[in-house]
């Protein structure tokens, strides 16, 4: 055997025959069809979604989907689930909220001091997080879906304590109008902090050991245990992460409302599970890439900019929300067996 | 290099290896033989540092190591090949080669390197295996193959291959012989399971014989008879491996004809089985034979061909109309196509038999009497232990296979269908499937075996069909099947 022997190695005798169309399912086509459907449908229906003013204002909601739908992804290619992101997301816009009404007490003016330090303390609420549900998971053995259940619970009930169910006014006017309505070059600034965790995710999955990790962990953990990955430390990182970037959504999510609330992100669970799951995220674990959630985040989105366009009554939004999930879920898994068959 | 002394190992309270000592030499090649449930998997374990011993000690090229972990074992030279894989299903062949061991520079993963070295190892062995196909689409063969590559990556000092051969054909298996010689050579000691006497005889230097848990003895495998080695084994003197089968050949039960499966697998095949005789189905891994039994029991989707059974053509197979026909099929993969194992025996025996009058009264299951029925099938094939309450993963090897085929001695059936019946257990195990298919058919049953051990097929089947890409090449009568006729049309070859 010589090396040309083994550079064809790679190539042949692949088991099974891919053609052009399948690899264009398989590479997210799916999901770019549904996108592009949805935009043009929206855009003829309602002329006004191509108004620039809606684009970034869909663009800002896509953006607060965009985050806690990576951090579900990563929870769930590592073979879990994170029903506490919504919770996190309410508890941050809480912390951040408080950090700064306190805050500004004692520097009155530092209007970015305040920012960083909120941001300090939720990226630490999102580390603890984090860490509690994957401890939870990998020492106990617990399932991922009652022990981020049951943190979902305590979270809330910890944010409606503490804040009685109202509103906690008090955020520094720099926050608003530099973050939550401020652009760069044209784009909220939030949709730049949403692509860079998306190109953070990517990295880490396609060009790290850790992303590979928590491909093999999701997968099989047996056998990645067995190839000397640690497994407990590579659920450590997705989850905190997870944590981390839910607790992310939150602070950018106060910056745009201008209070914190301990009511927002109760419909994240479903919602970031809906986009992991139509841009192919398994519930098994093991498959997902970013780039495709990303996808599925954008086209949930222009959905609900869509209804809201066209004046859809938020009572039946969540509706259409449910049967927009089932209908795309039965469309790829149809499409899917066909090319096994 | 390697020296073990007094390893004890017990699982809640089981004691499954009993104070077991075991060397091995530098350059050596040292197999482990016995039967299922002799403790050999529970001592490649505890070297491979799967979970820890409870009493005994280890030492590893002199020092003394007080325990093992699967990271501790690999850092010091030991890597195992065992049955069930390491790979993770969702990666790529490329990706598992490296899990775990990524090189990296810095954050980054260094991709291209890793590439040129997996290329480098798989030629070095001679192993062909697409390096960008996910495992979970390889054949059983090729993740077999990415599995020793990936425990030869690290350059182990100490090799564990537990049952390397059991899904290689015999191409594939000389490629790891010579692979094993090379490593050998180069000083690397090799604990080899296998239940293939020609095997251990061919490679091995010293055979280790364990039984019940505890070691019979170490001996220079040269200086001893196959018959002595597996009476040291089985604990008594062997009598015929394969039991004489009667074969009356009466009325056909199961006829295929032109059968083409939609996904390519089995082309135009042909074959018939008639009561009172066992029929084999020979050929590489990856023939279409399990293909074709799987589409006659409507597990692959037909595309034209016809199945009869007995006077009955059977328009659109399925599993619970072939099981309601009289058919069953005992599936090759029997972890995940066969069995439920995290469920009791009992449960998993009476799967399929929920419906029998003799279980069900109406939609109420006659639970006080499942004991009973299961208790003949069971014994006949003498489970061990003898404990049906106890979960099926809890079973070795052969003991999950004889759970699976009592379910198949629930009914009389017609027709038996088996895929590799004795894949990856042991000889005692072997003997009591050989027995169970002597009785199916001296009672009158026609038993379809499939199979990739010759020796199965020379002295069981009466007829022989081998098939070659999809497509059945010969039949080979009562006086045509020697194993050098068979094997001559197993390359597509009129011979």
């Amino acid at each position: 055997m010589n090396s040309t022997a083994a550079s064809t190695a790679g190539t042949e005798r692949t088991p099974h025959r891919v053609g052009l169309l399948d690899r264009f399912l398989m590479q997210g086509g799916i999901v770019i069809t549904f996108l592009v459907i949805a935009v043009v449908a929206t855009a003829l229906i309602e002329p006004r979604f191509l108004n620039r003013l809606n684009l970034i204002n869909m663009m800002r909601n896509f953006s607060f989907l965009l985050i806690p739908s990576l951090a579900q992804m990563l929870v769930m290619t590592a073979g879990g689930f994170d029903l506490s992101v919504g919770a996190v997301v309410a508890i941050a816009s809480v912390v951040t909220a408080t950090v700064m009404l306190v805050g500004s007490g004692y520097f009155p003016d530092a209007g970015v001091l305040l920012i960083l330090l909120s941001l300090a303390a939720v990226v630490g609420v999102g580390v603890l997080v984090g860490s509690v549900n994957a401890w939870l998971v990998a020492s106990f053995s617990l399932s991922p879906f009652m022990v981020t259940l049951a943190m979902m619970s305590v979270l809330v009930g910890i944010a409606l304590y503490f804040t009685q169910g109202i509103p906690i006014y008090g955020v520094t006017d720099t926050f608003v109008s530099g973050v939550g309505r401020g652009q760069l070059l044209g784009l909220p600034v939030v949709l730049w902090v949403a692509l860079a965790v998306l190109a953070g995710c990517i990295v880490l999955q396609r060009f790290t050991a850790l992303g590979r990790h928590i491909y093999a962990v999701g997968s099989d953990e047996r056998s990645a245990r067995l190839s000397g990955v640690r497994t407990g430390r590579t659920l450590m990182a997705a989850y905190v992460l997870a944590g981390v970037l839910a607790a992310l959504t939150g602070f950018l999510m106060t910056s745009r409302l201008g209070a914190g609330h301990a009511t927002i992100g109760t419909t994240l669970a479903l919602e970031t599970i809906a986009a992991a799951v139509i841009g192919g995220v398994s519930l098994r674990g093991g498959v997902g890439r970013a780039e495709h959630v990303a996808l599925a985040a954008l086209f949930l989105a222009v959905v609900a900019n869509a209804m809201n366009l066209v004046q859809v009554d938020s009572k039946y939004q969540t509706l259409v929300l449910g049967a927009v999930l089932i209908v795309a879920l039965a469309i790829e898994r149809l499409l899917l067996r066909r090319r096994q068959a | 290099m390697l020296e073990v002394t007094g390893f004890t190992k017990a699982f809640q309270g089981v004691v499954a290896l009993d104070n077991v000592d075991f060397s091995l030499e530098r350059g050596e090649v040292h197999a482990l033989l016995g039967e299922n449930g002799a403790g050999k998997s529970t001592l490649i374990n505890l070297i491979a540092g799967t979970f820890p011993w409870t009493e005994g000690s280890c030492r590893i090229g002199g020092r003394p190591v007080a325990s093992l972990t699967p990271q501790a074992a690999r850092e010091n030279g030991i890597a195992a090949v065992f049955q069930e894989f390491s790979l993770v299903p969702d990666l790529t062949v490329l990706d598992n080669l490296f899990l775990g061991r990524e090189q990296s520079g810095g954050f980054f993963l260094k991709r291209r390197q890793m590439r040129q070295a997996a290329v480098d190892l798989l030629d070095d062995l001679g192993f062909h295996v697409p390096l960008d196909e996910k495992v979970a689409f390889l054949s059983r063969a090729q993740k077999q193959m990415v599995e020793i590559a990936k425990a030869l990556r690290t350059r182990p000092e100490v090799l564990i291959l537990d049952e390397p051969t059991a899904s290689l054909t015999d191409g594939e298996a000389e490629k790891l012989f010579s692979a094993m010689a090379v490593l050998k050579g180069r000083g690397v000691g090799i604990i080899y399971v296998s239940h293939r006497m020609a095997e251990i005889r061919k490679l091995s230097d010293r055979v280790t014989v364990l039984r019940g848990g505890k070691k019979i003895g170490t001996v220079a495998t040269a200086e001893i008879s196959d018959d002595d080695l597996i009476e040291m084994m089985v604990g008594r003197p062997v009598e015929q491996l394969f039991p004489k089968i009667e074969q009356k050949p009466g009325e056909v039960r199961l006829e295929v004809r032109n059968l083409t499966t939609a996904d390519g697998s089995v082309i135009d095949a042909s074959f018939v089985a008639r009561a009172g005789e066992v029929v084999g189905l020979a050929g590489l891994v990856g023939c279409g034979r399990s293909e074709l039994c799987r589409a006659v029991f409507g597990l692959e989707a037909v595309e034209s061909g016809t199945i009869r059974l007995g006077d009955k053509v059977v328009e659109r197979p399925s599993p619970p109309a072939m099981l309601a026909a009289n058919l069953c099929y005992f599936p090759a993969d029997r972890g995940s196509e066969g069995l439920a194992v995290m469920r009791p025996a009992r449960e998993n025996a009476t799967m399929s038999a929920l419906r029998l009058p003799s279980l069900a009264a109406g939609p109420v299951l006659k639970f006080w009497r499942e004991n009973e029925v299961i208790r003949a099938p069971l014994t006949e094939l003498a489970l061990r232990p003898m404990a049906p309450e106890r979960r099926v993963s809890a079973f070795s090897g052969g003991n999950q296979q004889k759970v699976m085929l009592a379910r198949g001695l629930m009914k009389p059936f017609d027709v038996y269908l088996f895929d590799e019946p004795t894949v990856g257990i042991d000889v005692g195990a072997k003997a009591d499937v050989y027995n169970l298919i002597k009785r199916l058919v001296e009672g009158g049953a026609c038993v379809v075996v499939s199979t990739s051990e010759l020796p199965e097929l020379v002295n069981l089947a009466s007829r022989i069909y081998v098939m070659h890409e999809g497509r059945v090449v010969a039949e080979l009568g009562e006086n045509e099947r020697s194993e050098q006729q068979i094997l001559s049309h197993y390359f597509g070859g009129k011979a």
